[in-house]
């Protein structure tokens, strides 16, 4: 699969950090959803390059830090 | 191994038990029984032999033995290694058993695991704590000078996840038993930082037999993917409990009762699976390994088998089952926290009568929402259990949908530790 920008990475969360603040699902809708309680359900795909700004917004914007990008 | 004429043309049995003496032993006896524990000499030389016998962990994961060595044998600086006795399982008790019975085994599993990873420090830890038999071991081999490295001994809190790799780490490190997020995994980063082996006791005793006689004798039972042997606790109908040692791949019907007064299994423990009595001639097929058991979704875990009698009510044992299992969440993953207690509640509805319509399909939902979302295991072990139960159990919830129940005996059947409500009462 052609990737311009092979940094492949995916969304992680933390779920013990995580307190379902929601900020991440507000930033990045199109990986990030809630689920009935308020916390993230991650696209467990790569990040594609077009969404990687906004994934490293998401990531920046957590209160708590739960939210990582790792390298697969 | 000799044959005799009668025998058929097939493999002969291995001899068991292998763990498991007639009586418990003190040190005197297991070193005339076994001898000493054969030391390799420096870190790393017997990891080759534990790869060769394919070993997998007892505690419940199944994970290669060999490949745990092998990473904290290749990490620098202080090591640490764990004999892990604290079965979670509240139904389990082969590791209690095997303590009183071989503290010995376990232990030299213990000098040997440490000695092929290079560890300088060693713990045991259970939820009995140090038990005079303990005592009396470390101090009868202390004083034959027997042991390279000396152990501390830990108890672990009455919790169901205090005996998870990571929650055991934490407790050890003087805080609360709970898990926490992986990676890094223990064998890199474990207590106080250092790469620590944490290993089920049973498996340390294998480890200590292996050391002595090789792969190939190991080899000689179970099956090729899946070789040894294992401790099981069996409960029968009539609710007794025994601890057994069998060959991996028994069919379950040489341990398990599939009669009348049988209405369903319970395999691998309250993260295991609930599986229907096959057909007759399916019987022979359906046997403890987990190459076998995961065409049923289940898994062999920590070995607890149980047959549900036919007079009780299994979708009310699943419902006190996993009221405890919400109970023992951690409560520090959300939807773990919020998702376990809503699925117990749904199946507290579902072992009442009339039940109404969308509790199932919420239950599924909740699964859904809770699997693969925790830190450790226990959202999807709970979700396993639960999911299997609606299955095996279909027929039950179709009485209980028509405001009745086919269960004759209300007493609660599946161990549990106390203080543990049950749903039994408010059926009307």
């Amino acid at each position: 699969m052609a990737q311009t920008k092979g940094t492949l990475e995916t969304l992680k969360v933390n779920p013990i950090d995580c307190t379902g603040h929601g900020v991440c699902a507000e930033l990045l809708p199109e990986l990030i959803s809630l689920d009935e309680w308020g916390y993230p359900i991650v696209d467990p795909r790569p990040v594609p390059p077009q969404l990687d700004r906004e994934a490293r917004r998401a990531v920046a914007a957590c209160p708590v830090l739960a939210l990582k990008l790792m390298r697969r | 191994m000799t044959t005799t004429m009668n025998e058929p043309a097939t493999r002969q049995a291995a001899a068991l038990p292998r763990l498991l003496p007639p009586a418990p032993e003190d040190l005197r006896r297991h070193l005339a029984r076994y001898g000493p524990a054969p030391y390799r000499g420096r870190a790393g030389l017997l990891i080759g032999d534990i790869e060769a016998a394919g070993l997998t962990g007892r505690g419940g994961a199944a994970f290669p033995v060999y490949r745990k060595l092998a990473i904290v044998a290749q990490a620098r600086g202080r090591k640490v290694v764990v004999a892990n006795g604290a079965e979670s399982e509240p139904a389990s008790r082969k590791d209690e058993l095997l303590l009183r019975a071989a503290p010995n085994l376990v232990l030299d599993g213990l000098q040997l695991a440490a000695e092929a990873t290079g560890a300088t420090e060693a713990h045991l830890y259970t939820h009995y704590g140090a038990t005079p038999e303990i005592l009396r071991a470390l101090a009868e081999r202390a004083a034959a000078g027997l042991d390279p490295v000396s152990v501390t001994i830990t108890q672990a809190p009455p919790r169901f996840l205090a005996g998870q790799e990571s929650a055991l780490v934490n407790h050890l490190g003087g805080g609360p038993a709970r898990p926490t997020f992986q990676p890094p995994r223990v064998t890199e980063r474990g207590l106080r930082g250092a790469p620590t082996l944490v290993q089920n006791v049973e498996t340390l005793a294998h480890i200590a037999l292996i050391a002595r006689y090789g792969p190939r004798w190991f080899r000689a039972a179970g099956t090729s993917a899946e070789p040894g042997s294992m401790l099981a606790t069996v409960y029968s109908p009539d609710g007794k409990c025994r601890v057994v040692e069998t060959e991996i791949g028994t069919p379950l019907k040489n341990l398990l009762s599939s009669g009348p007064e049988t209405r369903a299994w319970l395999v691998g423990g309250y993260h295991g699976a609930w599986l229907a009595l096959p057909q007759a001639f399916a019987l022979d097929a359906l046997t403890l390994d987990n190459a076998t058991l995961r065409k049923y979704g289940a898994a062999v875990g920590a070995g607890v088998l149980a047959a549900l009698p036919s007079d009780r009510c299994g979708l009310a044992e699943a419902a006190r089952v996993v009221s405890y299992l919400a109970a023992e969440s951690a409560g520090q993953c959300g939807p773990c926290l919020n998702g376990l207690p809503r699925i117990a509640a749904a199946l507290a509805e579902l072992a009442g009568p009339r039940p109404r319509r969308q509790v199932r399909a919420d239950v599924e939902r909740w699964a859904g929402l809770v699997e693969g979302r925790g830190a450790c295991n226990h959202p999807d072990g709970t979700v396993r259990f639960v999911r299997s139960a609606l299955t095996v159990l279909a027929p039950e919830l179709s009485w209980h949908q028509k405001g009745q129940c086919s269960a004759t005996n209300r007493r609660p059947f599946l161990p549990l530790p106390d203080g543990i409500p049950t749903s039994e009462d408010d059926w009307t």
